[in-house]
């Protein structure tokens, strides 16, 4: 039976300083995670874990899945002298590559996911106003949660998904690489032209997706130069024996709540298949990284992919197959591993959306990301009989994703919700109670003073009186409200608490 | 060359809810044009008034 999917997305948000006459993005981003974390100290809210910074000890970014890493690829680096907290929801808030980024708690299934989306929107949108206290007037910054500048400079937004260690690497890939370029049709997040290399806008007025005009390789450890459809990076942040975590980076960040939903269900149910070996037939693509960039420049859904066995299929057709494989797998299976009831709500959502896809898009434009800004530069563009190329299309896409209220272009599309505010704003400052995000995130709430620093897999204590402890947290599925409510609700201090686990580890 | 056949998609329930919703088409896109028009009105508001020198001056790093 597949592991629990246990699953989170980072995203990686683009940055823009008005008003100055010399703007450094990391300066930037750093202002800007400092100007929150200063903020929620001071009020006392929305979680500081005032002080705490990111264990180092455990990464290991450039390690490979297939065990040697090829020459000439390069190991992510790791900047660890920027600022890099860690947050009372579980999640974590960081400088990297000149950009904010924000990495949700790991989360049981994807709703929950969505629900820890949103409320990375809302700690962006806090550090802005946060950051605006402190600037000099007149400059600001501003946030766009995107995935390129329409100049050739693309940063991402990646998922994870906890896998077992057993499952063949290989089985992994031919399954869900096909998945990975046809799930685009729902994900993306749409784009006015092209940024490969030769193609213009007159020939690529519009396309499905930010992402897929950077993708060069099928497989690879990259994430910044010559992106792979599949990442090899292997660094489970947990135990290697039975895990992994496969890191999928070739998706839109979604200000959509469906589409993300979507993104991260259904890609959970297809890593649940494959890891029980569930998926009959091959749905091996004959050329993977050119089949990325076919389905996301074709708005028509029409245009047929080859497979490696001679045959060809739709985007659409492709994923009507998933989801029949998914809803037979549901079946025998259950779906236990994507989290029951809500697994059941990926399969109906998914269909839903489907259909819509096949009769007719445009209804789909409260509901999936690229349908929306569609739909708002072809009006534009008749409005103002605007050519293809035409700043404000450029400026209408740009202006989706600005995460003020006041600018926000998809805060006033009338996509459909599926966290209400309450539980977005609660996501905040609490961690989900189902994953191990529960114990780093109530330790943090309760103990701050008494945690050095924290990471995925572990927490390190300092209560004075001995030296530090790390207690590491291996088990994604354990730490949680069920596992340790009690534990913590009977420790009034962290060294009650390590007393505790101290005592547990004996028996 | 080995002969090209398509997949078959599963049984598509939807494909009778299409027809049920077609007599409805013509009004529903009154409906939604009238309502895009509205949006449009909207986004005019908070569009940036410089297009181009804000599209020009939106350059990032590239990240991961």
């Amino acid at each position: 039976m597949a592991v629990p999917k246990i699953c989170g997305i980072e995203t990686e948000f683009g940055i823009v300083h008005t008003g100055a006459e010399e703007a450094n993005p990391i300066t930037a981003s750093s202002l800007l995670i400092n100007s929150y974390l200063s903020e929620v100290e001071r009020t006392g809210e929305g979680g500081p874990a005032a002080g705490v910074n990111w264990d180092f000890e455990d990464e290991m970014p450039g390690n490979d899945i297939r065990g040697i890493a090829p020459m000439g690829s390069l190991a992510p680096e790791i900047e660890t002298h920027l600022v890099n907290a860690v947050l009372t929801n579980g999640a974590r808030y960081y400088v990297d590559h000149a950009h904010p980024e924000l990495s949700t708690p790991e989360c049981g299934n994807a709703l929950d996911v969505t629900r820890y989306d949103k409320a990375a929107e809302l700690i962006l949108i806090r550090s802005m106003e946060a950051a605006a206290e402190v600037l000099p007037p007149g400059q600001a910054l501003v946030v766009y949660k995107n995935n390129s500048d329409g100049k050739g400079n693309s940063y991402g937004c990646h998922e994870n998904y906890l896998m077992a260690r057993a499952t063949p690497f290989a089985r992994i890939v031919a399954h869900a690489t096909a998945h990975l370029v046809t799930r685009q049709i729902f994900t993306g997040s749409g784009k006015v032209g092209s940024e490969a290399p030769g193609l213009t806008t007159a020939e690529v007025p519009f396309q499905i997706t930010q992402r897929a005009d950077f993708f060069e390789e099928e497989v690879g450890l990259e994430t910044t130069l010559k992106r792979p459809i599949i990442n090899t990076r292997d660094e489970p942040h947990a135990d290697a024996r039975h895990y992994r975590r496969l890191h999928v980076i070739t998706g839109d960040a979604n200000m959509s709540e469906v589409a993300t939903f979507l993104k991260v269900g259904t890609t959970a149910l297809v890593l649940a298949m494959v890891e029980d070996d569930f998926l009959p037939r091959d749905l091996r693509l004959r050329a993977p990284v050119q089949a990325m960039r076919q389905v996301s420049y074709d708005l028509s859904l029409a245009a047929p992919l080859e497979m490696d066995d001679g045959a060809s299929a739709t985007a659409l057709e492709i994923q009507w197959d998933l989801l029949d494989q998914a809803r037979k797998y549901a079946d025998s299976h259950g779906l236990d591993a994507v989290g029951g009831p809500i697994g059941e709500m990926v399969i109906d959502r998914w269909e839903q959306v489907l259909a819509g896809l096949e009769s007719d898009p445009v209804q789909l434009a409260g509901q999936l990301d690229w349908v929306a800004k569609y739909r708002l530069i072809q009006g534009l563009s008749e409005r103002y009989g605007l050519r293809p190329d035409d700043a404000r299309l450029a400026a209408l896409d740009l202006q989706y994703h600005d995460l003020r209220p006041e600018r926000s272009v998809a805060a006033r599309a009338g996509l459909e919700t599926l966290v209400s505010p309450h539980d977005a704003r609660s996501a905040v400052s609490e961690p989900p109670d189902d994953t191990r995000a529960y114990f780093r995130g109530q330790c943090l709430k309760r103990w701050a003073a008494s945690i050095v620093a924290a990471n995925w897999d572990s927490i390190v204590f300092d209560v004075g009186d001995e030296p530090l402890r790390r207690v590491p947290m291996m088990e994604p599925a354990r730490g949680t409200a069920a596992h340790v409510g009690r534990l913590l609700a009977d420790c009034d201090t962290a060294a009650e608490l390590l007393v505790r686990l101290r005592e547990s580890d004996a028996r | 060359m080995a002969e090209r056949e398509q997949i078959k998609r599963p049984a598509p329930q939807h494909e009778q809810s299409e027809a049920r919703q077609a007599p409805a088409a013509s009004e529903q896109g009154e409906e939604l044009k009238a309502e895009l028009d509205d949006l449009l009105d909207e986004i005019d508001e908070v569009l940036e008034s410089n297009a181009e020198d804000f599209v020009k001056s939106y350059i990032q790093k590239g990240g991961q």
